[in-house]
């Protein structure tokens, strides 16, 4: 049974750390789909993460300081757009002017703000979220598999995780079923043909930048306020890249995206669930080695197995309509 | 009295410096079929654009059966009844034909019920005019011809009463290029107007009513069709009366200097692109591959020019094994060993264009004498040498100090050719020599290249217009789908024999 139970925990630990990468890889697809780069997934994590915090410290509710985070990030989505859209800047310095920025800024406006540089003070259990424990959770836990599978591995998780899942079939549904997801991937495919059409070019990737922003701060905010009670320095720790390394194994796809952030959370799960075990006839495995397996995993997969990812057509040009 | 459908006045418009389009105006009468004809850079398109409302003018008016309209963007125009396919087709590659149709017309926010109402509408469409289009087949896999007729009909389902058409012809096989026109007939039959674009003389003869010369921004007269001949048009297009035929002097064969066998090439995608090709070139002979655009042709010339890798067979210059799969000499190796090329990208692989003249002209030879010396340029000689080459060439403006980017596509070209024959190559491949070049430089390339072949050397000329081949080659091959699929001398073959073949069929 212990082995059961290991299995379910790890499952567990699996959605919730996948959980940041889920949303920032459906708001890398809706901005790169469009056929804007998005390496700025990891900046505006962070910034979302600081947001959050601080917004639920002042303001006494999570929710409040979820708002906040969404609207910063909208705002530094559209800040990204203006340098690459609007005018025409290479997309990829803008995201990295992007992440240094907010690195440095969410440091240094900790330090003004609460007297610690990169720290914000913790939150209370009225500040951020908590754990949801499912109806009935605690009687059907001694029912053999369902009651695990039910107790164990669904319930007991922050909002921010099942939104992350629900949010994979609504992206797929806009990206693929609506007027606006056709639109939004010929204008990553090809924009004069969205030009000549009679759409707006510039006004699609605004918007596709928009959503991203919001999908975005759900990932801070789920740092910050709900499996940790405050901010500290860098807290996103690359899940932003590895998010992107994601949507693009899982080829600009909701679906196959999921599947590789499940991936990066699994092994992410794994090596936490290593750190100290003596395998047998290995022996201990250094931690610094099992640290880094979610990220060797990831050159190895982008290197080695994604093969043919065939990106957008138009992804990082900026639209030039007269020559 | 007819009334026209379509009205310009005065038009103006400017990109930066360069003035596109002066004081423009033009009448376009309802259910004919109007040329608008011009050397690449008139202005044909830039004006057609306007009309679009994809640029907008800086002055002037646009009316409407009489109506004035402002055009913001595309859509008001297509509001307005008018559609236009352009000269690069607007479509999304990986969209299906259903969803480039209805893009920026669904009709709802979700797909559903109009979604299959636009289904059966543009089937309907499609019987009516013979289209035989599958709404659900994917862009990337149809040919050019059926891709053009998506497009028409992408313009027709939104309404269009006025059909432009930008160089419509250029990517077609000739017996695409009669299906074309049979369904432009169609459509005038039907009481639309069609506004063809073109730089072909032969196409304005045969299928308009009116035509519109352009030249150098400014329209430069109109007449009835059956008023005009091709002689007087090309000298409205270029402002001097043009020779339109090639002499060429009877062929003087020599022994066989170029020699491929078995020769397989792939794509940067890893796809074969050229499938076991063989072929010869006699020294004093124009050898000319035929084909429509992207059946191997541009692979072909990359391998033998040394840019790309072989995958297997062997190219032999004068009985010697040059390249196969495992070595290959790269062009400045094969350059010494007097194979010239003059690719077919200009612009991407001809010349730098942020460079000077003459650093163009002279690039690939900076390093040898007189241009050099112990590694230091010797800008003396080579503006001395630039300046006669240019001269030579007729390169205008005559100034080596120029930016590359700011000559015409005929001088561009012009620097090319000077560059690679001025060293008297015995090997000389060439990739559409004449693509965006206007009809006073064709001329003189065409005249160089048959210098060069009465001169001795082995040509190879690959090129996507027909006239082209036919006028400057003493043999023809011909290749689709990365094949050799026929091979002509050139006598008494016509460009319906070849169509076939380059459309794979015969």
């Amino acid at each position: 049974m212990e082995f059961l139970s290991d299995i379910a925990s790890l499952i567990n630990s699996t959605l919730r750390i996948s959980t940041p990468l889920v949303f920032a890889a459906m708001a890398g697809i809706f901005a790169e789909r469009s056929g804007v780069i998005d390496f700025s997934l990891e900046g505006k994590m962070l910034m979302a993460a600081f947001v959050a915090a601080v917004g639920s410290y002042y303001l006494g509710n999570p929710w409040l300081g979820l708002l906040l985070a969404i609207i910063i990030c909208v705002c530094l989505s559209m800040l990204h757009g203006f340098a690459s859209v609007t005018h025409k800047g290479d997309q990829v310095v803008s995201c990295v002017a992007i992440n240094i920025l907010i690195i440095g800024l969410t440091t240094a406006l900790a330090a003004a703000w609460f007297g610690q540089a990169g720290l914000t003070p913790t939150l209370n259990e009225d500040q951020r979220f908590l754990e949801i424990h499912l109806p009935f959770a605690d009687a059907l836990r001694d029912i053999p598999v369902i009651g695990t599978l039910y107790s164990d591995i669904l319930s007991g998780h922050y909002v921010f995780v099942y939104l992350a899942y629900l949010s994979v079939p609504l992206v797929f549904w806009i990206v693929f079923k609506t007027s606006f997801g056709l639109r939004l991937r010929a204008v990553g495919e090809n924009p004069s043909a969205v030009d000549t059409a009679g759409i707006n070019v510039f006004t699609m990737r605004y918007k596709a930048l928009a959503i991203n922003g919001v999908l975005i701060a759900f990932a801070g905010a789920h740092l910050s306020t709900a499996v940790n009670a405050n901010f500290f320095r860098e807290m996103s720790a690359g899940r932003g890249y590895l998010a992107l390394a994601a949507m693009i194994f899982g080829k600009w796809h909701p679906k196959t995206a999921l599947i590789a952030c499940l991936l990066f959370g699994f092994t992410d799960a794994l090596q936490i669930r290593l750190q100290g075990v003596e395998l047998p006839a290995i022996g201990e495995i250094p931690v610094q080695l099992i640290q880094a397996l979610p990220y060797i995993l990831t050159v190895v997969l982008l290197a080695g197995f994604v093969g043919k990812a065939i990106a957008p057509n138009a992804i990082g040009q900026p639209y030039i309509k007269e020559r | 009295m007819v009334s026209p459908i379509l009205e310009l006045t005065d038009i103006n418009k400017s990109f930066g410096h360069v003035q596109a389009n002066k004081n423009i105006n033009l009448k376009i009468n309802k259910g004919t079929i109007h040329g608008i004809i011009g050397e690449n850079g008139a202005g044909k398109s830039t004006l057609m654009s306007i009309v679009f409302g994809l640029y907008q003018a800086n002055s002037g008016s646009i009316k409407i059966n009489g109506k004035e309209i402002n055009l913001r963007s595309p859509r008001d125009s297509i509001i307005n009844g008018i559609g236009m396919v352009h000269q690069h087709f607007m479509l999304v590659e990986n969209f299906t034909v259903l969803e480039n149709i209805i893009l920026g017309f669904e009709g709802e926010t979700v797909f559903g019920e109009k979604l299959q109402k636009a289904k059966e509408d543009l089937e309907k469409l499609c019987q009516t005019y013979n289209f035989n289009i599958d709404l659900d087949a994917t862009i990337s896999d149809l040919s050019v011809g059926f891709r053009q007729r998506v497009e028409i009909l992408k313009s027709l389902y939104r309404g269009a009463e006025i059909l432009i058409l930008d160089e419509p012809t250029g990517v077609l096989t000739p017996q695409e290029v009669d299906e074309l026109f049979k369904i432009l007939r169609s459509l005038k039959d039907e009481g639309k107007t069609i506004v063809l674009i073109t730089h072909k003389l032969i196409e304005i003869m045969d299928l308009t009513s009116e035509v519109s010369v352009m030249r150098q921004g400014e329209m430069v007269g109109h007449t009835k069709t059956e008023d005009t001949s091709k002689e007087q048009l090309a000298e409205m297009m270029v402002g001097r009366s043009v020779l339109l035929r090639v002499d060429k002097k009877e062929i003087k064969k020599g022994e066989t200097i170029f020699k491929v066998n078995n020769l397989s090439v792939k794509d940067d995608l890893d796809v074969t692109r050229v499938k076991d090709v063989n072929l010869e070139i006699c020294s004093g002979e124009i050898l000319g591959i035929a084909g429509v655009t992207g059946n191997g042709q541009t692979e072909l010339l990359e391998a033998l020019s040394g840019i790309r890798k072989v995958e297997s067979g062997s190219i032999e210059l004068f009985g010697e094994k040059i390249s196969d799969q495992n070595n290959f000499l790269n062009p400045r190796m094969l350059k010494e060993k007097g194979l010239a090329h003059v690719p077919e990208d200009r612009q991407r692989m001809g010349l730098i264009s942020d460079f000077k003249a003459h650093e163009n002209l002279i690039f690939g030879y900076h390093d040898q004498e007189p241009y050099s010396k112990s590694a230091i340029l010797n800008n003396k000689e080579i503006t001395e040498y630039s300046n006669k080459v240019m001269q030579e060439y007729d390169v205008r403006p005559n100034s080596p100090n120029l930016i590359t980017s700011n000559f015409s596509g005929g001088n561009q070209q012009k620097i090319i050719l000077s560059r690679e024959l001025n060293e008297n190559p015995k090997v000389l491949l060439v990739g559409q020599p004449t693509r965006g070049v206007d009809i006073g430089a064709i001329e003189f390339i065409h005249q160089r290249l048959i210098d060069m072949r009465d001169k001795g050397a082995a040509i190879l000329l690959a090129s996507v217009e027909l006239d082209e081949i036919l006028s400057l080659s003493d043999r023809i091959i011909v290749m689709f789908d990365g094949k050799i699929v026929g091979e002509k001398e050139n006598k008494n073959v016509t460009d319906r024999e070849l169509g076939l073949l380059m459309a794979g069929v015969a």
